[in-house]
């Protein structure tokens, strides 16, 4: 099965689209301080300046360098998504599955739980918490966020769960003598590995955007710099009216191209593991 | 004659090419008649009914024409059979389950429905057919989901029927119930035509033994194409389509006592219809193929009403 | 001997739970070694779910299953002794594996340490019991097979753990008629095999067709039940009757006569043997020896 996943995945074209503008991101992330030294909030040169050769996107309206916030953002925007989202999609899937493949008694409790977290008013539980605790590092960020973000994802899970559950094939299983962690590990997750992988990426996107709403007001990593913040940075400071577009396009690009390329990404596997779709 | 079906074709679209799922059928159905389609899954017979009253999207009509009381039916052409549904041509859909609107009461609906056809709603006959196949007046003032999947299928029944129309299409309409209960609805069946509510009827289902129950008629199809027509008594009792043969015989009865005798099936499946070979598509599977079968046989009268598809036969 | 004791099923339906709703009623039934019992029933007798229990798969809300004398205690020893095929082959794979994985995950569990040239013998061996070509269905994909070959495939599954009981829940339903018989064809083979086979179904000409003996349900109750030959060839029951005479043949149309619904058998109602191994649900009378 994974060699001729593989096989599909090498030959479908929409993986490779969304890897191939991912990855560079990535890649732009990780060997970021290597290619803009220094610290991205330190005024460096004229404020206001359009990209050139020496500030290749631009000055903010402070003469900070567009360019090296937009790389350190993007470390920080691929940590948050990646821990948060990451975070709420394990608790999500773990609530989901037991939920949805135990039924009965487990299913309720774990319901209200899910029920509960999911009215919480999330963004006004992580202004208090992070008020009270001081969060300044990005990790304890995307621990907050993870943990509340996690019940929509739980709810579509345990649906899910709840009508592969029900089909013959989990009968079959268990009439071979299979444990039910692994019917639902290697018989219904990999059924809804697509639908899986697209909470994920929901919920990175989610995490992103909360990260972002927090640095806003100025609950977010005390000495941090992301997208988001360069973002309302350039929203609370008019760039828009005053034509600043390198200022808002950098990191509203990247926030777009991130979760877009994780969706045509979605699309991809989802031909790549649905035998029925690689056909057509 | 009721209706003329003359050298009909119609194809499946789908990303590979079109499927050939009905290919070329002629065949009429007289006036009174039951005509019952039989064969098995793929062979055409759930296309042509649907041809006949409403193609879905993925449907093209690829050829041949079909008349009902000599005016041509405009397969392919959806706007147009509107002005035939319901009032020349009628259907029973398989799920019945499905076929009423949950959100109406039954009685409002059947007047929506009249009205929307121009037809002026008939209280005192709508019961009367109500009776007749038992269902209580009251279920008018009720909602689909109240009624029981028999009574659903009744009720549908009555309705599909309600303008007296010249031919009834009935698709698989008793596969999903219990044998007692399809012994009734096949035999509501029967009494319609008899009190000419339909004057004709293309029964079509799976099992030949139901169909030989109600129909006049029966008519096997093969992978798109037409086996073998005949009176229901000579199909079953000296059918000539080596298909048709193997059929029948590979059907378990009640009342015979088998002990040790086995029943054989049909070797192999049915060609794809993506791609069809050419000559008669049952050859790869018949016990008594020989060269000729590489050229498509002719559907053939070799009996009053009996044409069979073969060169054999 | 698998045993089945006044075995009962309720659910709990309403709001709050409050009513419940008997789906099988007191079903006592052997199934021995060689022998094929067809259990019919129509929508709503209670069959599935007496299959489904059998199999572990339902929990049981009253009487018992023994196997051998002992309760059942579902699980890795217990399936390997009955194993099931059910109703609808395609919804039985995985349909993003290969067909190959229902005799993987057989292997997984059960012969992990079999070499890989001796489990293909093994396979192959169960695929010829069952007449598949291994070439023909191997490392396809559901969708790829027709619904006899997925379903013979099943049963090949379940005679790699060589069980001794089979449940077979209405696996022809889905199956053109001339696949069908050979699915029917194969029972007897391995019920000549020495293998005790449940039949599930609703087709009476089937069940007539396979089985030694027949046990006919009607509201999760059994209303009769014997030697195939006595059930079918002399009905008791009204229930029965009625099944039969609306089993749609080929050698007699239906007659006129316009069908009376069946009442319900009196209570109280027992099993009663009316004539030897031949049981039916009456009001007991004195004379006649209850049997549940």
């Amino acid at each position: 099965m994974n060699r001729e996943a593989l096989h599909f995945a090498v030959r479908n074209g929409k993986l490779l689209v969304g890897l191939a503008v991912l990855l560079p991101l990535l890649a732009l992330a990780l060997l970021g301080p290597a290619l803009a030294e220094g610290d991205p909030n330190a005024y460096v040169g004229t404020p206001a300046q359009a990209p050139s050769g020496e500030y290749w996107f631009g000055t903010t309206m402070f003469g900070q360098d567009v360019f090296a916030q937009f790389v350190y953002g993007l470390r920080v925007t691929f940590l948050v998504g990646l821990l948060g989202g990451g975070l709420a999609a394990l608790i999500g899937m773990a609530v989901g599955f037991t939920a949805g493949y135990r039924g009965g008694l487990v299913d309720e409790v774990l319901n209200m739980l899910t029920n509960i977290v999911l009215v919480l008013p999330a963004l006004a539980v992580l202004l208090v918490v992070n008020a009270y605790l001081g969060v300044r590092s990005v990790s304890v960020q995307a621990l907050f966020i993870g943990l509340t973000s996690w019940p929509w994802a739980a709810r579509a899970i345990r649906a899910q769960t709840f009508s592969l559950r029900s089909r013959d094939f989990v009968d079959l299983a268990r009439l071979s003598g299979v444990r039910t962690w692994k019917i639902i590990t290697r018989e219904i997750a990999p059924n809804m590995s697509s639908y899986l992988f697209m909470t994920f990426i929901l919920l990175f996107g989610g995490s992103v955007l909360i990260a972002a709403s927090l640095d806003f007001i100025g609950l977010g990593p005390t000495q941090g710099v992301s997208l988001g913040l360069m973002l309302n940075n350039a929203a609370r400071w008019s760039a828009l009216h005053l034509g600043m577009w390198w200022w808002f396009i950098p990191p509203g690009a990247g926030i777009t191209v991130i979760v877009g390329a994780l969706y045509v990404m979605n699309v991809g596997l989802d031909e790549v593991f649905n035998p029925r779709l690689r056909e057509l | 004659m009721a209706l003329r079906v003359n050298d009909l074709r119609v194809h499946y679209r789908t990303l590979k090419g079109e499927v050939k799922a009905l290919d070329g059928v002629t065949f009429e159905v007289g006036d009174g008649e039951i005509l019952g389609l039989a064969g098995e899954s793929g062979c055409g017979k759930t296309t042509l009914g649907k041809s006949l009253i409403r193609m879905d999207g993925r449907m093209r009509h690829a050829g041949g024409t079909a008349e009902l009381d000599g005016a041509e039916l405009p397969i392919g052409d959806d706007r147009a059979m509107d002005r035939f549904r319901f009032r020349e041509v009628s259907i029973i859909p398989q799920y019945a389950m499905s076929a009423m609107n949950p959100t109406r009461k039954i009685g409002r609906m059947v007047d929506e429905l009249l009205r929307a056809r121009g037809a002026e709603p008939d209280g005192a006959e709508l019961r009367r057919r109500l009776d007749l196949v038992e269902l209580p007046h009251t279920v008018l003032e009720r909602y689909p989901i109240e009624l029981s999947g028999g009574m659903k299928q009744r009720m549908v029944m009555v309705i599909s029927t309600l303008l007296d129309p010249s031919l009834l299409i009935a698709d698989e309409i008793t596969s999903a119930l219990d044998v007692s209960t399809q012994k009734a609805v096949a035999r509501t069946l029967t009494e319609f035509r008899e009190r000419g509510f339909v004057r004709s009827m293309v029964f079509i289902t799976h099992d030949i033994s139901l169909t030989y129950q109600i129909a006049d008629t029966i008519m096997v199809m093969y992978a798109g194409k037409l086996a073998e027509k005949a009176p229901a008594d000579t199909i079953v009792t000296r059918p000539r389509h080596p298909y048709t043969r193997l059929l029948i015989s590979s059907l378990p009865e009640v009342g015979v006592r088998y002990s040790d005798r086995r029943l054989s099936g049909i070797p192999g499946s049915p060609p794809a219809l993506l791609d069809p070979p050419a000559g008669c598509r049952f050859r790869d599977r018949c016990p008594l193929a020989f060269d000729r079968c590489a050229e498509e046989p002719p559907a053939v009268e070799v009996a009053p009403g009996h044409h069979v598809s073969c060169w054999r036969s | 001997m698998l045993r089945l004791d006044a075995v009962t099923k309720t659910y709990r339906v309403g709001a709050f739970g409050g009513r419940t709703l008997t789906a099988v009623d007191g079903v006592s039934l052997d199934l021995v070694p060689g022998e094929v019992v067809s259990l019919i029933g129509e929508s709503g007798s209670g069959k599935t779910t007496v299959g489904r229990m059998i199999l572990g798969l339902t929990p049981v809300s009253g009487g018992s299953i023994t196997l051998d004398g002992a309760p059942v205690r579902p699980g890795k020893d217990y399936y390997r002794q009955v194993q099931g095929v059910f109703q609808d082959p395609f919804s039985c794979y995985n349909p993003i594996f290969k067909v190959d994985r229902v005799l993987q995950m057989i292997r997984e569990e059960y012969f992990p340490g079999t070499a890989g040239a001796q489990w293909e013998e093994k396979v192959a061996e169960s695929l010829e019991a069952v007449r598949l070509a291994p070439a023909l269905v191997l490392g396809k994909y559901p969708h790829q097979l027709s619904g006899g070959q997925l379903q013979r495939l099943l049963i090949a599954r379940a005679l790699l753990l060589g069980p001794r009981f089979l449940v077979a829940d209405e696996i022809t339903s889905m199956l053109d008629a001339s696949t069908r018989i050979d699915v029917l064809n194969l029972l007897a083979d391995l019920k000549s095999r020495g293998l005790g086979v449940l039949f599930v179904t609703h087709d009476l000409s089937l069940g007539n067709y396979v089985s030694e003996r027949a046990v006919v349900l009607h509201r999760g109750r059994v209303v009769e039940s014997g030697p195939t030959g006595l059930v079918f060839g002399n009905p008791l029951h009204p229930y029965t009757a009625r099944l039969l005479d609306s089993v749609p043949r080929l050698t007699a149309r239906w007659d006129g006569v316009p069908q009376e619904p069946v009442p319900d058998t009196p209570e109280p109602s027992v099993l009663v043997e009316a004539e030897p191994g031949h049981f039916v649900r009456r009001v007991p009378a004195p004379e006649l020896r209850s049997v549940s």
